[in-house]
């Protein structure tokens, strides 16, 4: 959380005087679930980074390489991992229903404090 | 040169909002302020202002569009009613919490129900801890002349917040009137041109008004609110003594009337200080030493001046044209506003409560006159008989 200012110091109203400040505000500590890379090999096709609502696909533009997210930001909706096209391939090569945090998939939604117990980090 | 004309309380507001030449007036007309909004409109037909006249199809909308058009950096007015102001309700406090300088004439009626069109303050009172600046009228030139002031006020930079102007709907809002009407140039020259720093409008500094605000910055907001209104009153002080100063007129933060040498007073607000001025030199008349003391400034409430004023008193008699459900003794909201300035202020003096005149029931120089007898008799036994009085109603 970035410091927080006294009544005297920031704009009456309400009012927000810059534009695209939105960054300063860190709505990573929201977050239930974390998004986390799993075992099958993203195919940099961006579509995690087109659909996150929050701006928290970490790219490599010039590689065009996908690098992870901004967990400062990342508020753990998952879209990410709905729209990721590696794990709708994983999921229906799978015999079996695939929990959300499945290892095989290419982005697993993982319960915050939990990736110790789940083998991450 | 200023001229006198035959006015009503609502012509009078619409000829100071032809004056003021705002740039944007929402409004919804409702009894008793629709010759306010009808008669500017013609105004705005005639081409006498270059108003931007919204006409909208509730006063929930025309307040919404007041602010909208006040955050863009436009000068905003708007008038209304009663329920007309219950159901601007929810916008009655964003216009006030966003910071934006709108005015408003507020032609005060009682509330429903049972319906009725008729005056008390139930309406204004309900608005009381919105956060707007509430300034009262006994006449039409008191509502015109506040009208002009209230621009000046709501748009100082120590303060921008919006102003209400409230006057007694009928009895001065439909009431004929000598009135002294400026020069349109003095008008425009007093209120001057507003210059708003944050205005939507400027594509150049883009700015966000009215975003989420949780626990973490809301209450420093609402804080920067409540200096909004510190600093109110002497914005207010200094913007009436120079419209004294160039209209020849005697305000201040309320009236005072044969009030320095008096033993009792009544403490009153709007068309009813009329009447009790008449009381009032009736009874000095007969040597009695009655005074009256007229609110002018509602919100803030100027409570250290107003117990310095009633410090000499003997007793006080409150009038109030509406009532606080439930509130101690259900007593009217000025006597127990009142009640904590004199507490506040180490003023102890009988101090009683007389509510009046709900839903436009007559208010009759003998009864006001037996208010000041029985504030006689509570200053002669120094105890106060009957907190609370219904004046005139039926048993």
């Amino acid at each position: 959380m970035s410091e927080l200012k006294g009544w005297k110091e920031i704009p009456i109203g309400g009012m927000i005087l810059e534009a695209g400040n939105a960054v300063e505000y860190e709505t990573g500590d929201w977050r239930a679930f974390r998004p986390v890379f799993g075992e099958a090999e993203c195919i940099n096709c961006f579509q995690c980074w087109l659909n996150c609502p929050d701006s928290s696909i970490l790219v490599d533009a010039e590689n065009e390489e996908m690098m992870g997210f901004d967990l400062k930001h990342c508020k753990g909706c998952g879209i990410c991992a709905s729209v990721c096209p590696v794990n709708a391939r994983v999921r229906k090569k799978a015999e079996e229903e695939l929990e959300r945090n499945d290892p095989r998939l290419c982005i697993r939604m993982v319960e915050e404090g939990k990736f110790e117990e789940a083998g991450d980090e | 040169m200023s001229k006198f004309e035959a006015l009503d309380g609502n012509a009078a507001v619409a000829t100071a909002m032809r004056q003021i030449n705002p740039d944007v007036v929402a409004a919804y007309p409702i009894t008793p302020q629709t010759a306010t909004v009808q008669t500017f409109s013609e105004y705005v037909n005639d081409g006498l202002v270059d108003t931007e006249f919204v006409t909208v199809e509730s006063e929930h909308s025309a307040m919404s569009a007041c602010v909208g058009a006040s955050a863009a950096g436009a000068r905003v007015m708007t008038a209304t009613a009663a329920n007309g102001l219950a159901l601007m309700w929810e916008i009655v406090y964003i216009a006030a919490s966003s910071r934006l300088p709108i005015v408003m004439s507020l032609v005060n009626r009682a509330l429903s129900g049972p319906i009725n069109i008729h005056p008390d303050h139930s309406d204004v009172m309900g608005m009381r801890d919105a956060g707007w600046i509430i300034l009262m009228s006994e006449n039409g030139q008191e509502a015109y002349d506040n009208i002009i002031q209230a621009i000046r006020i709501g748009e100082h930079a120590d303060v921008l917040l919006p102003v209400a102007v409230c006057q007694d709907g009928f009895i001065t809002g439909h009431g004929l009137e000598r009135v002294e009407i400026y020069d349109d140039s003095e008008v425009q020259d007093f209120i001057g041109t507003y210059k708003p720093q944050w205005p939507l409008l400027d594509l150049n500094n883009p700015k966000t008004y009215g975003p989420l605000d949780f626990y973490d910055y809301y209450y420093e907001h609402k804080r920067q609110q409540i200096q909004g209104m510190e600093n109110a009153t002497p914005v207010i002080l200094e913007v009436t003594k120079e419209f004294n100063e160039r209209f020849d007129r005697n305000y201040g933060l309320f009236e005072a009337y044969r009030l320095d040498d008096a033993d009792v007073a009544v403490v009153v607000a709007n068309s009813t200080a009329g009447t009790a001025k008449t009381v009032v030199d009736r009874m000095r008349d007969e040597g009695l030493k009655v005074g009256m003391l007229k609110i002018r400034l509602f919100r803030p409430f100027p409570a250290e001046e107003l117990a310095k004023a009633l410090s000499h008193l003997e007793a006080v008699a409150v009038m109030d044209r509406s009532v606080s459900f439930g509130a101690m003794d259900n007593a009217g909201p000025l006597y127990l506003e009142l009640l904590a300035a004199l507490t506040a202020h180490g003023v102890s003096v009988p101090t009683m409560d007389y509510v009046y005149g709900l839903g436009g029931r007559d208010i009759l120089p003998g009864e006001i006159e037996r208010v000041f007898n029985d504030a006689l008799d509570a200053a002669q036994s120094g105890e106060v008989e009957r907190r609370v009085t219904y004046l005139s109603v039926r048993e």
